[in-house]
């Protein structure tokens, strides 16, 4: 189950599963439901017995590991160490705990420097990652005014400019901490939940992409989302043109795209009362036109609660693998 | 990154390239640095290698492979490969084999004045 329980079904009600699950994410966001050759090929891999399954050889993908590290070794390149020699990582992720861009800048200097003595003793890429937070900027955390209380008071404009404030001091922050980070020799740089606090965190998200591509033609910049749909907090907001509020995974990733992002990582949330299979069928539908229309690499997000793995901190080795097996076979993606 | 066992190892083993094991490393520095899709940035990296795509995910052929070029090993208990290319040093040769900048690389050469940085045939020095 989205819970990570084991539960015992039947093949009909597996189908079942598939079926409504791949129904549901085409209603919602207006794209074409599974094939039935592809829910045939889900129902194989979920009525397996096997413990584990994986991808035919030749078809695998790349593992991004957003957040590398498990705060348990002793310190941070120790980590970043052990996923690149024991965990085949191919990407790495330097962060913070306290993982936004608003904190981070606070303490650049020290995180520099971890990036800098990391990149001399690592091989494979590692980027900087934090969230961009735009809820970070308003009353009581910042100085903004809180637009969610402002909007039940129906002081709407006010709430609409308090976002755009925050949005130019989002983008300055990240831009600062991308300017500390290219310095100390980084990778790339990762904003992890993109559009969390709604469409002016996406759109603060997408101008700090456009300035850093400027500035640092060939860093790499990872945008992942924080869920499948964009909220309209603002409502109006636009980014060359196109209204952010409401985007699915297939218009983000254009919007990426156009900022300068060489990797885009859909999220797709989990419904923790419904089956992996139910879970995997409706994130393959969202899924799978993004990666048939994107132009950079695709990189689902596939932690806890996202993507179809299990919402719990010790996912089932048998769900995570069919999770893993089926977003690559049917949505052809790049990456985890 | 979560329960190791239940999320990293279990993608990696499900449907990784298995990261510097092989070429998953390369491959994912072509997706970074130049947003190329996968299939693109394998072809890319198995066309500089001199190898097949299927190629960059056998850690058997890789192994030799990246010993031959200085592309950095992991270490295994007692082959610790010292006396060979690793972490910066490896960079320096992904740099040169892929044909493209690296930042590290660039910032390494240099504060340690080594030269100026290089100019990647794909355009322009690292950021």
């Amino acid at each position: 189950m989205g819970d990570g329980s084991l539960v015992e079904t039947t093949r009909a009600e597996l189908r079942a599963d598939l079926e409504d699950g791949t129904q549901q994410a085409a209603r919602r966001a207006k794209v074409p439901p599974l094939e039935a050759s592809e829910l045939d090929h889900l129902e194989d891999i979920f009525c397996s017995n096997a413990r584990f399954t994986g991808v035919d050889l030749g078809d695998e993908v790349i593992m991004s590991y957003d957040g590398s590290g498990n705060a348990d070794l002793g310190s941070r390149m120790t980590e970043m160490l052990a996923y690149q020699t024991h965990q085949g990582a191919d990407m790495l992720e330097l962060w913070h705990i306290d993982y936004s861009y608003k904190a981070i800048k606070t303490i650049l200097s020290f995180e520099a420097h971890e990036m800098k003595m990391s990149q001399l003793n690592l091989t494979i890429p590692m980027q900087y990652g934090a969230m961009p937070d735009l809820g970070r900027y308003s009353k009581p955390d910042g100085p903004i005014p809180n637009w969610s209380e402002l909007m039940p008071l129906g002081r709407i404009e006010e709430a609409r400019a308090a976002q755009l404030e925050a949005g130019e001091m989002a983008t300055h922050d990240m831009l600062f901490v991308a300017d500390g980070m290219v310095e100390a020799g980084t990778d790339g740089l990762d904003f992890d939940t993109a559009g969390a606090a709604g469409d002016g965190d996406f759109l603060a998200t997408l101008n700090a992409v456009e300035k850093i591509r400027a500035k640092h033609p060939h860093v790499g910049i990872e945008v992942g989302m924080a869920s499948e749909f964009v909220l309209g907090m603002h409502g109006e907001l636009e980014y060359k043109g196109k209204r952010l509020a409401g985007m699915w995974p297939h218009q983000q990733v254009k919007a990426v795209a156009a900022a300068g992002g060489t990797i885009f990582g859909p999220a797709v949330n989990v419904n923790t009362r419904k089956s992996v299979a139910w879970n995997v069928s409706r994130a393959c539908t969202l899924v799978k036109r993004c990666c048939e229309e994107a132009t950079i690499p695709v990189h689902m997000n596939v932690g806890m609660g996202v993507g179809g793995v299990p919402m719990t901190a010790y996912p089932p080795v048998d769900a995570v693998s069919r999770v893993s097996k089926a977003l690559v076979d049917i949505t052809r993606m790049d990456g985890l | 990154m979560g329960d190791p066992v239940g999320m990293s190892l279990a993608h990696t083993l499900a449907s990784g390239m298995g990261g510097m094991r092989a070429a998953g490393d390369l491959v994912a520095r072509m997706q970074m640095t130049r947003g190329m899709r996968l299939s693109e940035a394998k072809e890319y990296v198995a066309g500089r290698l001199g190898v097949s795509t299927l190629d960059l995910v056998d850690p058997v052929v890789m192994h030799d492979v990246r010993a031959e070029l200085g592309l950095g090993r992991i270490t295994v208990q007692e082959l610790t490969y010292a006396d060979q290319p690793y972490a910066i040093e490896a960079k320096f040769r992904i740099s040169e084999v892929l044909d493209i900048p690296i930042n590290s690389v660039e910032r390494f050469a240099a504060r340690a004045g080594l030269g100026a940085p290089r100019v990647s045939a794909a355009g322009g020095a690292a950021g």
